[in-house]
């Protein structure tokens, strides 16, 4: 079984404890106590922190100096045999996401189209941006990245099915995989580097390949001329080095991303996992500031990149008389392949 | 021609009398797994008074006669056991009225769920019925001869407690109406303050007459209606759960189902609920309520909420369809249920009873419990797929289905929709004076034995 690459006199001598300071979701008095609390998880200890974390993968974004807090804290709780989420609920997701033989792949070559376990990458993985890779898509739980349990602490289960899925994608022969979703993408960067999973494919993040694309459409894109926010995912924070290409996307067609105060490091959960992990008081309130915050901005669109925040938000965002649209599909309406209007 | 035929296309014309081979074939069988048995004919009255004359001439003739309305009980409830006359009573499908005021309307004896569901919707949408999770072809007048259930009976308890008044046909022809209607023209009470006669027909599965009018309780259409779906996977802390949500009194209805497949369902409980509201602050209100009763089972990591919006499409969906789905697991499109009356804090031993039955014999079950009344009971439906090609597999679940109904009275249960070998151990375990009341009221009602004659049958 692999384990996790943890460099813990890099975690002693840390002199920001930032992982655990900025945590949106969790109080420390400062410096002394936060480092405190993350070394007695580092020595195995117990710690407020393993009943308290939401969950919400930031810590892994705060740390700058290349340790992973959160898979550490998800490590330990599984370690005293804990549940984050309700014990039905955790196995729920472990059973729902088992690998059945019952996948989809099309004609993989070179390059595959990564639609995870999820329908909706399979529709948004089409039309002219994806003209070249949609007849290589692969879809179900043989290629599905194992990372949402990472939320559930149940990090054997990820280091069991991570392996299985890197080589059902090299069995396919192909040698780039296109990630429509973050979370696939960090589980084969991030999560995989961090406890020395070999991948020997290069994993694409979809952002990087829109932006191609889109460069490569420039003359059909028609500037929307709209203003919109930005529901950044969880999985993003394991790839923040990615984050700029919303900005580089929406700036090509002509899209305004206005400053808001929950965006970047500071951006705030979709809130269903929250709602899973420590109830609706909690979930209720982290998305009412978040809508809020977006509606103040005076947007009239909120651009998603994950679809389950997508479906989590959509309703709601509605009700606020924002429209919620995929980054892709606003990408689509702005090369004359969606209509505008998208709710 | 016989002269039978020939009497029958007197009272309805040609085109509403057959006894071809091939329409007689469908009228001999039901989707469930008993044995399908031919009718002499079927005959599709228009009016009351082609009930009416219809009974007439099989108790004269002492021809057995099977009252139908779209066939769906799936038990065999109107397989013609004993040959003789199927009265298909879809014909008879208008709605005579709808009382605003009053919340009630008066349909037909073979009026569908799907046309007065889309009538209300069309002319009165501020109302509706207690639909069941039955496709929209079945009729109201059978739902209420099985004691069917529906959407509001959380609320409002079994459809038959929400009947306004019936016009009958007895066995031996008379045209009968029970409560209110019997004394004026409104259709607001099927017994009280009267001695309630109604008794003598709902539930009877028309072996006591045969319904040709009907009225039936009309209840608020709320402008909002959402769902929750609650997991657990400890069954024993299920009745609990329930009786502290039915504690609440805002539940619109509560649904409890388990099965193996697919794999997100494995291994857990789900409790759906239902509740309604006419502003998104009530929806809101009521969603916290439902969240603060079960949170003590979130602390304690024994159950918690799952993300519906995935399924929200399916689940608001009346009637669901997902019932088909299931059917078609092993393919062939079979599937029968025994639906058991029972209390609460029984679900345990009952759920636990489906999952010994399914790998006793060799079969795929699901099982959906609906809370009755506030909780006072509930109806545990034993759900058993099965290939309609595969003679074998039918033969199996017809023996799990026994044993299940055998299983629901040793527990001190009550059958649903019984069938006929299912009635019969119902009337053996039956308190003997009852069993005698029963066969007096059949008697003096039916005194030829020529209603659905095979079913509640003492002898």
């Amino acid at each position: 079984m692999y384990t996790l690459k943890f460099k813990e006199n890099v975690c002693a001598a840390c002199p920001s404890a930032d992982c655990l300071l900025k945590c949106q979701y969790m109080s420390f008095a400062g410096h002394d106590e936060a480092h405190g609390e993350m070394m007695k998880i580092v020595r195995g200890e117990e710690s407020r922190v393993l009943q308290d974390c939401a969950t919400c993968y930031a810590c892994e974004e705060y740390c700058k100096r290349g340790n992973h807090p959160f898979y550490l804290i998800s490590e330990r709780r599984e370690e005293k045999g804990m549940f984050t989420a309700p014990r039905p609920i955790t196995n729920q997701w472990i059973n729902m996401t088992r690998m059945q033989g019952k996948y989809m792949v099309g004609q993989v070559k070179d390059k595959a189209l990564s639609c995870c376990l999820i329908p909706d990458l399979g529709i948004l993985g089409t039309g002219e941006i994806f003209r070249d890779v949609t007849p290589a898509a692969a879809f179900g739980a043989e290629f599905m990245c194992p990372a949402v349990h990472t939320h559930f602490a149940r990090m054997s289960v990820v280091k069991e099915r991570l392996p299985l899925v890197i080589e059902n994608f090299q069995k396919l022969g192909a040698k780039e995989v296109i990630c429509l979703h973050d979370e696939c993408y960090g589980t084969f960067t991030a999560i995989a580097s961090a406890y020395g999973i070999d991948v020997p494919f290069k994993p694409v993040y979809y952002m990087d390949f829109l932006l191609e694309r889109m460069k490569e459409l420039k003359d059909r894109i028609k500037p929307l001329g709209i203003k919109a926010a930005y529901q950044r995912p969880c999985s993003n924070r394991l790839i923040p080095d990615k984050y700029p290409l919303v900005k580089e996307i929406l700036d090509l067609i002509g899209v305004e991303l206005p400053d808001r105060e929950y965006q970047g490091e500071n951006c705030l959960c979709c809130g269903e996992i929250l709602r899973s992990v420590s109830g609706y008081k909690l979930a209720d309130d982290v998305q009412e500031r978040n809508l809020n915050d977006m509606v103040q901005t005076g947007a009239e669109y909120c651009v998603f990149n994950c679809p389950a925040c997508q479906s989590s938000l959509s309703e709601k965002v509605a009700k606020k008389n924002l429209k919620p649209v995929h980054i892709i599909d606003l990408c689509k309406m702005a090369i004359g392949e969606k209509e505008r209007e998208v709710r | 021609m016989s002269d039978i035929l020939k009497a029958l296309i007197e009272i309805v014309g040609e085109r509403g009398v057959s006894n071809t081979p091939e329409e007689l074939w469908f009228y001999s069988r039901d989707p469930g797994v008993l044995t399908p048995h031919l009718p002499d004919y079927v005959v599709a009255p228009k009016t009351t008074e082609d009930v009416q004359k219809i009974v007439q001439l099989a108790n004269r003739e002492k021809i057995p006669i099977v009252p139908m309305g779209n066939g769906m009980s799936l038990a065999g409830l109107v397989i013609p056991l004993k040959g003789g006359i199927v009265l298909d009573m879809k014909r008879m499908d208008k709605i005579l009225e709808v009382n605003q005021m009053a919340r009630y309307a008066v349909v037909e004896g073979g009026t569908s769920q799907g046309v007065l569901k889309a009538y209300l919707q069309d002319h009165y949408p501020q109302l509706r019925h207690s639909i069941p999770d039955a496709p929209p072809t079945t009729t109201i007048a059978a739902n209420m001869a099985l004691h069917g259930q529906g959407r509001l009976t959380q609320q409002y308890g079994f459809n038959t407690d929400m009947v306004t008044g019936l016009e009958v046909v007895l066995p031996t022809g008379e045209i009968c109406r029970i409560g209110s209607p019997s004394l004026g023209p409104y259709w607001f009470s099927k017994g009280p303050t009267l001695p309630d006669l109604s008794g003598l027909f709902l539930g009877w599965l028309g072996t006591t007459g045969v319904i040709t009018k009907i009225g039936l309780r009309l209840y608020p259409n709320k402008k909002i209606r959402d769902v929750e779906l609650f997991v657990t996977d400890r069954v024993d802390l299920i009745p609990d759960m329930l009786y502290r949500l039915t504690h609440l009194e805002i539940l619109e209805d509560v649904n409890v189902w388990f099965q193996p497949k697919p794999l997100m369902f494995q291994d857990n409980f789900h409790i759906t609920l239902y509740f309604t509201g006419d502003a998104e602050e009530e929806i809101a209100f009521k969603r916290k309520m439902i969240w603060d009763t079960l949170q003590p089972y979130m602390d304690s990591k024994d159950g918690g909420f799952m993300s519906v919006q995935y399924m929200k499409p399916m689940l608001m969906e009346m009637p669901q369809r997902g019932i088909a789905d299931f059917a078609d697991v092993p393919k062939g499109g079979g599937f029968e249920y025994s639906g058991p009356i029972t209390i609460i804090e029984h679900y345990p031993q009952y759920a636990a009873k489906v999952v010994e039955l399914a790998a006793k014999y060799d079969v795929l079950y699901a099982s959906s419990a609906r809370l009755i009344s506030g909780g006072h009971c509930m109806m545990f439906s034993i759900s058993f797929a099965f290939n309609r090609n595969d003679p074998a597999m039918m033969e199996r679940v017809k023996h799990a289905l026994d044993e299940a109904t055998a299983f629901a009275l040793e527990m001190g249960g009550i059958p649903w929709k019984p069938n006929f070998m299912e009635q019969k151990m119902t009337m053996a375990k039956m308190d003997k004076n009852a069993l005698k009341l029963l066969q007096m009221i059949k008697k003096n009602l039916d005194p030829q034995g020529i209603m659905n004659p095979g079913n509640w049958e003492v002898n």
